[in-house]
């Protein structure tokens, strides 16, 4: 009996540890989620000093996102700047890590080489961003330096063509996170028994087998974290291009993501749209997660 | 012994959180039992005698307030964001104008307004030309003959300037000290190199219009130099001689005068006679305030030769006073700022006073003119500076432009502004910037501009 009533007491103290997480959840986390939802059924903005709303309009908030066609552009201009970045921040990461946790290499000053990748996350992404702005402007270090050398005649307008945009939003994203994607790969890396590596060392594998064979296959469920948690982040992607562009996703909007469009709404107070814009933005996050997890899981059954 | 310290650090960051979030709350609470008896005293339009000692003042810049520093009686500076007159404290808001930033500021602090303590009131807001009727013919504002402004006292100033802050029933709701006609301000060395003569009647012969204009641009590219810094610079010029609002019955209208601004503008882009397509108060905008940024002209008003291209600075044209000033091609005003009264201020006589101190006051606007350069909104005083030339501009070379000001001031028409059009004008320079640099067909810019509207003002429509 008494040994009973002990499992009860320690149960309880596992609810109440658990009391913290459960109230911020709700209060930041849940009433947020479902008031949005309730937002987006209502037109509900303020033009210049009138409110307009809350009228309920049920769906006409969707039919608008749907029908003006804007959805899948900034969708699509989003995923290809992630990807842009993801690519080469997960090889980059990937070799990093191997490199730092293989024993043969011995690597000195590992400690230092961590933190140093580790730092451009510790920048603040709107400073970054400012500071990309700034270098890569027309009459900035960057085209001085091109010019001076001669690899170019007359500056290069970075900021006026579509894939020099892109593609300094995907680098500077993969400059901050590739750090980040390393320490958590590395924690992978060590997780595995190096017992398996020995193994495979003595029946004669090479580096490169070992690391497809071995290390690759036992790193699944931290790269399909890895993979999740960037996607995701990479749907949320707003600071860099917002900074780098003024807010315009310039040119013609082609560097504009999903997130920095809810802003353009929110800049009219227009909670219904806003509303509407996000509930569609919490489906394809999760259809695109659902995606990532069944592709990289499905596969271990083979 | 790191832990203890670390400890420590923590625990009292944690205790500092805790005792400010404490004096949050008190602040709060004392404000809800003030505001009671503060709305009282605002119905009554604050009878002089118990007036609040806090006065707020938003605004987007420091012009205003180096303009009350150096010549309101009685303003000391404690630091950059306040000072005092009297025993009043007079704490200043400054929120930058750009992507309506400003406005979105003030528009959350006079929703608000009701429920602020006294001392949090907003006393007096800045507005400008492009969204003065925004907040005219909304009841934010008090007309300023309820805080004893007569016709007498402001019957100097220039007629646009009170017009144009007149609410559909009559009531003037807001005075500026300065009136805005723009000028063209051209490099007289560039002058002198291109056209041979930096005379400013010379000069004007080869701006007369828009297709001399744009035969002085040729020239100008076959010596070196851009006939403006950015395209954005002749916008003003355009869009203020519109025949039309932007938005009319709720629809957005693009004006046939801004269409001509994009024509001209893409031909003078594919001819390299522009130096940028990047936006006004960028950095590629204002090198050509220095003599290496080779820039014929810019278009501007007084307080821009003064206030913007970089007077101060060693080096500058402006600084050697090498800028001269031509009517230009056509007439056009640009900004201008006016002081409002907030309603439910609780420092109505003090407000009503800076209001006649430096915009009816002739002393003390000469006083502007020649310290500042600027061109100040009195109507006789100025036309007897004209004739002066102790108030000529320093940034100028010694020219005194200000009868070409006063001629500006009489033609300025600003009938056709609308409350949407700081949104409108900004939306339509970033979409044509797209076409100007080629990454879209005119159609599709044009395109990009209006969904961008919808999106800003979606009680509007576009087609």
């Amino acid at each position: 009996m008494k040994k009973n009533s002990k499992v009860v007491s320690y149960n309880k103290w596992g609810y109440i540890f658990l009391i913290p997480f459960v109230l911020v959840y709700l209060v930041f986390q849940m009433i947020p989620l479902v008031s949005t939802i309730y937002n987006s059924f209502f037109e509900n903005y303020r033009s210049g000093l009138k409110q307009i709303g809350p009228n309920f309009n049920g769906l006409q908030n969707y039919v608008t996102i749907i029908t003006n066609g804007d959805l899948p552009t900034y969708l699509k201009n989003t995923l290809i700047m992630w990807i842009l970045g993801f690519v080469p921040q997960i090889i980059l990461s990937l070799l990093l890590g191997a490199w730092f946790t293989d024993p043969s290499l011995r690597l000195k000053a590992q400690g230092f080489f961590k933190t140093v990748i580790y730092l451009p996350n510790l920048i603040m992404a709107s400073a970054f961003a400012m500071l990309f702005f700034t270098l890569f402007s027309n009459s900035g270090p960057i085209n001085s330096i091109l010019v001076q050398i001669g690899v170019l005649e007359t500056p290069y307008q970075f900021m006026a063509h579509i894939w020099s945009v892109r593609g300094l939003v995907a680098f500077m994203n993969c400059l901050m996170w590739f750090g980040n994607t390393t320490i958590l790969l590395m924690a992978g890396m060590m997780g595995i028994d190096p017992s398996l590596f020995e193994a495979a060392q003595v029946d004669g594998a090479t580096a490169t087998q070992i690391f497809y064979k071995v290390t690759l296959p036992l790193l699944k469920p931290i790269l399909i974290y890895v993979m999740i948690t960037s996607l995701i982040g990479g749907l949320q992607m707003f600071d860099v291009p917002q900074i780098l562009t003024n807010g315009t996703g310039d040119p013609m909007r082609s560097s504009m993501t999903l997130i920095m469009y809810l802003n353009k709404h929110l800049f009219s107070k227009n909670y219904g749209l806003g509303g509407a814009l996000s509930v569609f933005m919490f489906i394809i996050t999760g259809i695109l997660s659902m995606v990532v997890f069944k592709f990289t899981t499905g596969e271990d059954k083979d | 012994m790191k832990k203890k310290v670390l400890g420590l650090l923590l625990s009292t960051t944690m205790l500092a959180g805790m005792l400010t979030a404490c004096g949050g709350n008190n602040n709060s609470g004392a404000a809800t039992t003030d505001t009671s008896s503060a709305d009282g005293a605002a119905a009554t339009t604050a009878a002089a005698g118990d007036e609040g000692k806090v006065l707020n003042i938003y605004c987007w810049n420091d012009e205003f307030q180096r303009r009350v520093k150096d010549h309101y009686p009685g303003y000391t500076e404690t630091d950059a964001t306040s000072g005092t007159i009297g025993d009043v404290t007079v704490k200043w808001n400054i929120t930058p104008n750009q992507d309506n930033a400003y406005q979105n500021n003030l528009d959350e602090a006079l929703l608000k307004q009701g429920d602020a303590s006294a001392d949090d009131k907003i006393d007096i807001f800045l507005v400008e030309a492009d969204y003065a009727l925004k907040y005219v013919d909304a009841d934010v504002t008090v007309p300023v003959a309820d805080l004893g402004i007569t016709d007498a006292d402001i019957a100097n100033q220039y007629k646009y300037t009170q017009d144009v802050m007149t609410d559909s029933n009559g009531a003037l709701k807001g005075l500026s000290w300065q009136g805005c006609p723009g000028v063209l301000i051209y490099n007289r060395e560039a002058a002198k190199e291109v056209l041979g003569s930096d005379d400013p009647a010379e000069v004007q012969k080869s701006v007369a219009d828009w297709d001399t204009f744009l035969k002085t641009a040729e020239q100008m590219k076959a010596k070196g130099y851009s006939m403006t810094a950015t395209t954005n610079d002749a916008y003003r010029v355009f869009s203020n001689n519109v025949s039309g609002k932007w938005v009319q019955n709720g629809k957005v209208v693009v004006d046939p005068s801004i269409m001509k601004w994009v024509e001209m503008s893409k031909a003078m882009v594919d001819a390299g006679e522009v130096g940028s397509t990047s936006d006004l108060w960028s950095d590629d905008w204002s090198k050509g305030f220095y003599p290496d940024g080779k820039v014929f002209c810019y278009f501007g008003p007084a307080w821009m030769i003064n206030f913007s291209m970089a007077a101060d600075k060693e080096g500058s044209i402006a600084n050697a006073g090498g800028w001269g000033a031509t009517e230009g091609p056509q007439g056009f005003f640009w900004g201008g700022t006016w002081i409002c009264a907030a309603a439910g201020t609780d420092n109505a006589s003090l407000v009503a006073d800076i209001m006649k101190q430096l915009t009816t006051n002739k002393d003390i606007m000469l006083d502007i003119v020649s310290a500042d350069s600027d061109f100040v909104n009195n109507k006789p005083a100025m036309e007897e500076a004209a004739t002066k030339d102790e108030f000529a501009f320093a940034p100028l070379g010694g020219q005194n432009p200000l009868a070409m000001f006063c001629n500006g001031a009489e033609k300025c028409d600003l009938s056709n502004q609308c409350e949407y059009d700081q949104g409108c004008n900004e939306e339509f320079q970033k979409a044509m910037k797209n076409y100007f640099d080629g990454n879209a067909s005119l159609d599709d810019a044009l395109a990009m501009f209006n969904s961008a509207i919808v999106e800003k003002y979606p009680d509007v429509t576009a087609e």
